[in-house]
């Protein structure tokens, strides 16, 4: 998008907001401030239910704290990429971009690959969905966060998908922008999540 | 002439590299669908005016249905040992009768008045997501067809409307009726969430110059609040909604008591929810009131800042009572001491938007036309309604009061006397606005004062019902032990059902009002401004042009509309009337804006939504089937994704003669 | 770049290339944050004793408002956002906080 044409296009196509601000940008911050309460539910959920074990293990019995601090890590660092997509974004940069909206495909990809890892190893051991409140609690908030973050990879291979044939309808950046909010949203609740679920024990 | 052109053309032209989908280079299915007039665009606009009276027209048929099954009710409970509904029927009744006007008549009705006049009262074209806001719209109308199948399927949800758990478990409600009003609330709830954000970022964002958010009508100012206390509280119900369906579908264990669970924690998660949610029923119709007084008292609103305010107050302080709900369930006293407080603390701003509507009415030209009658009746009703109210409050009492008839007798004085009074206000009020022909204000008194007399016949004898102990949800009462004398539950009990009927008749002379306007040629063409009114809604022609206004009007108070027709004479201050509403359309529209981007109608957010129920009846019924609709959602979502951002050229009018050639076409008039 | 267009509702920093910070410093945070993490995972093998859980809540705190203030550019931002975003965060931990007090959650023995 050649700068005339976006000049151009500002007055015409994108009228003027009266706050001055996009949209979709505004609609994303609101509807991750809505995310928040979705999330606070599930986790005071499993907070009230985590010490209710009628049958099966403990949950100091079975988190693997090494293996998650790993899979943590790994999405921390995919919050890393995806500002660096952003950024790329924002100097049309494309071939970068893309190359960081893959690498943080790939990066959720591992952190979800690590929690299907995580939930069969758990499954073995004897915590199945309905063998006790905690279980039921547990898998449903991590279970949620999980779909929340496939979704999320689900969308940044459609970027990458859409950026390469410039099918994206607006502006470029404010899509992976916005994109980014949600990912970086989901990342901040895994760090809320890594503290109360595993770090602190029952 | 206005010029409706082809948004961001010039983008495609000049840019050195186009971005999106240029239309002619999109396959078949990916078109944008063209304006049409046949029934056919209906299913594909996204025009917020048509989205609004879908809403309208859908939500008005589900508040028949829950009405029937509210005589229902009352036919069982008009007699001794009723037989017309078995036990089971009539648990199934009195759900379904409060899930219908809860989430299937109230919530979208608001939305039909909010789709419709919010844009038009902050000046704008459309709101904010024209396809999300269709999507919504589709998804509100398919749950709710989804939800009302159960009927037809192994029967209803027979839990009551707020569910409590484990008595929602499978063990206690075997059929699949829960399973439906689970998942179909979850569906109308993805509507209520995404017409929130729409609204929000509408109201934040697309105002008219110099619309500051202390000029806005009260109007789109509880709009705007109830659409935040949405925003937050449809994620907790989603939360409530997904652990039940867990355990009822997957053995999930979260109320199963043997395990351990707290039956609590529903109570608490369905009242965060439950409780905000009787805001979001009743301050839509505060604003609608707030609208109508002033106008038919000839006077501004009293105190608009205190009256936008005090609803913002309401919408905060609700967050915080929701245990009110709760007292008889063991809480333990400094929970229930707490929201005591809180819970009288809410009656204040409450209050004092009674005191200002009031106020109002004081010294006024008061005009009694019907919206101004059922205005009136929401201002009184409700005060009823809301002192009563006021006595749940106090803890010791409503532990008496809980789960008796005094509790039904309190929620239908502030629903039925508050909310759908306010709705019906609006209904008369606006129609000529919207289908350009006056109700009939013989017909409209008739209608009014029908409704006073069978709801106040019918909700209130309920209070000394509940004061007998007479139970909710009890299928019969027995001759036995039905009292004496005065409090003879028996005599009351029918009152009430009689009361139903008048109350029956009195909607039905609604419906039958709207066909004689239509049909009877004695109705004329209202005028463009029949009540004198004073927000910016009226500025436009009946019905308003698609594109809404030809030029966006430039605010410079608070009742612009107004201020445009009046004057105050600086010598004598006197109020006089300078142009007539068609003089300021005329003066408005005489310099129309040339470039009007409107946003192209869409297949995808009806194919989008009708994946949803599939998925649904796939999870009840057949797992293939959930994956059928799964595939399909996943597929409609990429067309959604890659659709063009703009129809064919040929829906648009060429561009103006000075912007590159071309004659000017007017744009068609749709439906 | 036209930020004019594209950046109109910037109060501050509406000169700067993107939004706050550059690819390096983006690079430094993501540092801090790890360190922090590692911090985190540390009190698993080390008896932080009775600091142990004020230091897990200040550090996941810590790590969130960087997050959100950094990645999610919401320092730099439109206040706007802010609001939004911290409306429903602190009405989330508000409301639930309240719900979980009920039960007599804070008052159990860990």
């Amino acid at each position: 998008m050649a700068d005339t044409a976006l000049a151009h296009g500002a007055d015409h196509g994108a009228p003027h907001t009266t706050t001055g601000l996009s949209n979709n940008k505004l609609g994303m911050w609101i509807f991750l401030g809505s995310e928040c309460l979705l999330f606070g539910g599930l986790i005071s959920t499993y907070m009230l239910y985590k010490g209710r074990v009628s049958a099966g293990p403990q949950p100091d019995q079975i988190y693997d704290i090494p293996f998650t601090s790993v899979s943590s890590f790994v999405l921390l660092m995919s919050s890393l990429t995806m500002v660096l997509a952003v950024s790329a974004a924002h100097r049309r940069d494309d071939r970068n971009t893309n190359l960081w909206l893959t690498v943080t495909a790939l990066l959720g990809a591992t952190f979800v690959g690590g929690q299907v890892y995580e939930f069969t190893a758990f499954y073995r051991e004897g915590l199945g969905f309905t063998t006790s409140l905690f279980g039921s609690s547990f898998y449903t908030l991590t279970g949620f966060h999980g779909v929340h973050v496939t979704v999320g990879i689900i969308m940044l291979m459609a970027l990458v998908g859409m950026v390469r044939r410039n099918r994206i309808p607006g502006s470029k950046a404010e899509t992976v922008e916005l994109i980014g909010l949600y990912w970086h949203f989901v990342d901040i609740v895994w760090i809320v999540i890594f503290t109360l679920v595993y770090l602190i024990p029952s | 002439m206005a010029i409706i052109e082809r948004p961001s053309a010039e983008i495609a032209v000049a840019g050195a590299a186009p971005s999106g989908v240029k239309p002619s280079e999109a396959l078949g299915v990916f078109k944008r669908p063209a304006a049409s007039t046949s029934w056919k665009d209906w299913l594909v606009t996204v025009d917020h005016k048509k989205l609004g009276i879908m809403y309208g027209v859908a939500a008005f048929f589900f508040f028949i249905v829950g009405g029937v099954e509210a005589l229902l009710i009352r036919l069982q409970l008009a007699g001794p040992e009723g037989k017309i509904l078995s036990a089971d029927q009539y648990n199934q009744m009195f759900t379904m009768h409060a899930t219908t006007m809860v989430f299937l008549f109230v919530m979208p009705m608001v939305s039909a008045f909010a789709n419709y006049f919010v844009p038009l009262q902050i000046g704008a074209r459309d709101v904010a997501f024209p396809r999300i806001n269709a999507f919504g719209f589709w998804c509100w109308l398919f749950g709710g067809i989804f939800l009302n199948t159960s009927w037809f399927l192994g029967g209803a949800a027979d839990g009551g409307w707020f569910m409590y758990a484990p008595n929602s478990s499978t063990l206690f409600s075997p059929s699949h009726g829960i399973d439906f009003w689970v998942l179909g609330l979850q569906i109308t709830g993805i509507a209520s969430l995404t017409g929130a954000i729409n609204l929000i970022v509408t109201v934040l964002n697309m105002r008219a110059p110099g619309m500051k958010l202390m000029r806005m009508p009260i109007f789109t100012w509880m709009t705007l609040v109830v659409q935040f206390l949405l925003l937050f509280a449809m994620p907790v119900i989603t939360v409530a909604l997904f652990l039940l369906s867990f355990q009822r579908s997957f053995d999930a264990t979260f109320f199963d008591v043997a395990a351990g669970a707290d039956p609590l924690l529903w109570q608490h998660l369905c009242w965060i929810f439950g409780h905000p949610e009787v805001y979001i029923l009743i301050l839509p119709s505060f604003g609608i009131v707030s609208e109508i007084i002033p106008v038919f008292s000839k006077k501004p609103l009293f105190g608009y800042p205190i009256v936008a305010m005090s609803g913002a107050a309401i919408g905060f302080v609700g967050w915080g009572v929701w245990a009110h709900h709760m007292f008889a369930s063991g809480l333990g006293p400094v929970s229930v001491a707490v929201f005591s407080m809180a819970t009288m603390a809410i009656a204040v701003p409450t209050g004092v938007k009674i005191v200002n509507w009031i106020m109002t009415m004081w010294g006024g030209k008061l005009s009694f036309t019907v919206p101004m009658l059922f205005a009136i009746g929401l201002v009184v009703q409700f005060t009823i309604g809301g002192l009563s109210g006021v006595t749940h409050s106090v803890a010791p009492s409503d532990t008496q009061q809980t789960d008796t008839y005094y509790i039904v007798a309190h929620f239908h004085y502030v629903l039925f006397g508050g909310a759908i009074f306010g709705l019906f206000a609006g209904f008369y009020y606006w129609w000529p606005k919207i289908f350009r022909k006056q109700l009939s204000e013989s017909l409209g008194k008739w209608n009014f004062w029908l409704m006073v007399i069978g709801m106040n016949m019918t909700f209130g004898p309920m209070h000394i019902l509940g004061l007998q102990g007479q139970p909710r949800r009890m299928q019969v009462w027995t001759e036995a032990r039905a009292g004496e004398g005065f409090f003879n539950i028996g005599f009351w009990n029918r009152i009430a059902s009689l009361g139903s009927f008048i109350l029956a008749v009195g909607v039905l002379l609604f419906i039958i009002n709207i066909i004689y306007t239509h049909k009877s040629k004695k109705v004329a063409i209202a005028p463009l401004d029949p009540w004198d009114a004073r927000s910016l809604e009226w500025m436009t022609a009946n019905p308003p042009v698609e594109h809404n206004f030809d030029s966006i009007p430039t605010v410079n108070n608070l009742d612009e509309f107004f201020h445009r027709k009046y004057a105050e004479d600086p010598n004598t201050h006197e109020v006089r009337q300078v142009a007539t509403a068609e003089e300021v359309l005329a003066e408005l529209n005489a310099h129309p804006d040339e470039h009007i981007h409107m946003p192209s109608r869409s297949y995808w957010p009806i194919l989008v939504s009708l994946s949803l129920p599939i998925i649904c009846y796939g999870l009840i019924y057949n797992r293939l089937l959930m994956g059928v609709g799964a595939a399909f959602l996943l597929l409609t979502m990429f067309g959604w994704a890659m659709e063009p951002s703009t129809a064919p050229d040929d829906d648009f009018d060429p561009p103006a003669p000075g912007e590159g050639g071309g004659h000017t076409k007017e744009l068609a008039p749709l439906g | 770049m036209s930020t004019v267009t594209e950046h109109a509702g910037h109060t501050d920093h509406s000169h700067d290339e993107s939004h706050g910070a550059s690819d390096k410093q983006y690079v430094v945070i993501a540092l801090i944050l790890a360190a922090l993490t590692a911090i985190e995972v540390s009190t698993y093998y080390v008896d932080f004793g009775p600091l142990f859980m004020p230091t897990l809540f200040v550090l996941m705190a810590v790590k969130f408002v960087i997050v959100v203030s950094y990645f999610m550019h919401l320092k730099f931002d439109n206040k706007l956002f802010s609001y939004l975003f911290y409306t429903g965060l602190i009405l989330a931990i508000a409301v639930y906080c309240g719900a979980l007090a009920t039960f007599k959650f804070f008052l159990q023995k860990g």
